[in-house]
């Protein structure tokens, strides 16, 4: 009996995800043992050719992190769903969007130009932008286009589950993978972690107190922070209240707050807004100019709270960006 | 919610108010009573406190076709639950920054304090705020959010001719029996 496929495939994305996937260690070996991967551009060559070729539904998963950003990485998600029985949104960016749409908030010229000319470390005179379509020795050579909003990958096609994290763990990992292989798979749709707030595999949760009250922000480089005590007890923005637990509390337990990489539990529709209400409502004073002033001391409420679900909150952009072809 | 025209000369503002059951509500229903005349633009739901008001429910009306969002809640000192209000007056100071840095004009949400006895206010306060919002136009979020989809149109229909000219169709999913077995 031919081994099922398997594919891996990465958009807008660091190249963080394909790394736990390589965490997986001997453990990957058993994976190989077991599947055939038909895809894999970080390891392995494969032409995209290759994978038109196969009849439709013909890899059992796909495992595709990465946010939609391109017209390339819009083609692949598309050709990666007609392929595959299941399609998995592997990783923050695929699930919501990720770092990579916090471009939501500016228009597409101004990242351009940014990145073409702007940028300190940037040289180049001629101002030269990549161009869809140019003819080089009578040869025409295309570049796929930048979408204007950066997308989660269930923005654009149908998607089967969901394994959060930035990047998922590689117990995680394994375990959508065997639940994949042994057919044991839960109801469409579910993100393979655990449904419950992080702050319940926190070690640091006895100390957390009933009343935060809290007085004033400090973001972690400002104050020498107590290795045992609650973050939010500390006055440090810590995600964990809103976010889905399954890292096993890895940020906590390493001296950082969470800053809420797995994405809200199903009770969490969106989830900046709801760690904004859990965070604001524990605050001490109760005058707006005392609040006005405790809560200066988050500077950039965005990019704090919707730092890996921009694109999947119920705004999804900045509402007032100058449309551009 | 979908039908927002921004052309539209009829176009009359949608405003979603969430009041709270003890103080503005009971003020609105004051305002029913005593026969007050106020612009007929506001959708009222009732929750037992401002506290009760998540921002959530705010970002999801205005993402769902309103142009505002009014929140009513009982005086400092006077709420039901003792410090409910004081919850939504802290959550409306974040909220307020970043509906700004989302590009949403604050006015669209406001938040006032109307007590039991203040039909007067309501009527003041709904008025001034349907004023408010016809000024700044329609907010008509449904309707960006098509707009921004449709960079994805072209494509999605270049996909479709190909799977129609190869015939293969992607079938609906999920019905397939799984081949997993090693």
């Amino acid at each position: 009996m031919p081994k099922p496929k398997v594919a891996f495939y990465w958009c807008a994305s660091c190249g963080g995800c394909e790394e736990t996937v390589v965490d997986l260690a001997e453990d990957i070996l058993a994976v190989v043992e077991v599947v055939d991967i038909v895809l894999w551009p970080v390891a392995m060559d494969f032409k995209y050719k290759d994978i038109e070729a196969m009849p439709d539904k013909s890899i059992v998963a796909t495992l595709l992190n990465g946010a939609i950003r391109s017209t390339e990485q819009e083609e692949m998600a598309r050709l990666m769903r007609r392929k595959s029985q299941y399609l998995i949104a592997y990783g923050a960016c695929a699930v919501s969007g990720g770092i990579p749409a916090m471009a939501n908030q500016f228009p597409r010229e101004q990242i351009l130009k940014f990145n073409y000319e702007d940028c300190p470390t940037m040289v180049n005179e001629q101002k030269v932008r990549p161009q869809l379509k140019t003819t080089d020795d009578g040869h025409e050579v295309t570049l796929p286009a930048l979408h204007n909003v950066v997308r989660s990958l269930d923005q654009v096609v149908d998607v089967d589950y969901y394994v959060p994290g930035c990047p998922p763990t590689p117990k995680l990992t394994k375990a959508a993978i065997t639940a994949l292989l042994e057919g044991k798979l839960p109801p469409k749709g579910s993100v393979i972690a655990p449904d419950i707030a992080l702050c319940d595999e926190c070690p640091r949760k006895a100390t957390k107190p009933a009343d935060l009250s809290i007085t004033e922000f400090h973001r972690p480089h400002q104050i020498l922070m107590d290795p045992e005590k609650c973050f939010l007890a500390q006055g440090v923005v810590c995600m964990g209240p809103a976010t889905r637990s399954g890292c096993e509390a890895a940020c906590t337990k390493g001296g950082m707050p969470c800053t809420g990489c797995f994405g809200g539990t199903s009770r969490v529709h969106d989830q900046g807004m709801k760690i904004m209400s859990s965070i604001a409502a524990n605050i001490a004073p109760k005058d707006e100019a005392g609040i006005s002033k405790a809560l200066a001391g988050i500077p950039d409420p965005i990019g704090t709270f919707y730092r890996y679900a921009l694109a999947k909150s119920s705004l999804r952009r900045k509402v007032n960006l100058p449309k551009e072809a | 919610m979908s039908d927002t025209n921004v052309q539209s000369a009829s176009w009359e503002p949608r405003i979603v108010a969430f009041f709270c059951n003890w103080c503005t509500y009971t003020a609105a229903d004051l305002a029913g009573v005593s026969r007050m005349k106020y612009a007929p633009n506001t959708r009222i739901i009732r929750l037992m406190c401002s506290g009760r008001v998540d921002p959530q429910f705010i970002v999801d009306a205005l993402a769902k076709g309103a142009d505002g969002v009014l929140i009513g809640g009982c005086h400092p000192g006077d709420c039901h639950y003792v410090e409910g209000n004081y919850k939504m007056l802290r959550r409306f100071d974040l909220l307020q920054r970043m509906l700004a840095d989302m590009g949403i004009e604050k006015e669209r949400v406001r938040l006032e304090w109307i007590s039991a006895a203040e039909g007067e206010k309501v009527k003041r306060v709904v008025n001034e705020m349907v004023e408010t919002v016809k000024k700044l136009g329609p907010l008509g979020l449904p309707q960006k959010f098509n707009d921004w989809d449709s960079e994805m149109e072209d494509f999605a229909a270049h996909v479709a001719a190909q799977e129609a000219a190869t015939g293969c169709g992607c079938a609906v999913h999920g019905k397939k029996e799984t081949t997993v077995n090693a």
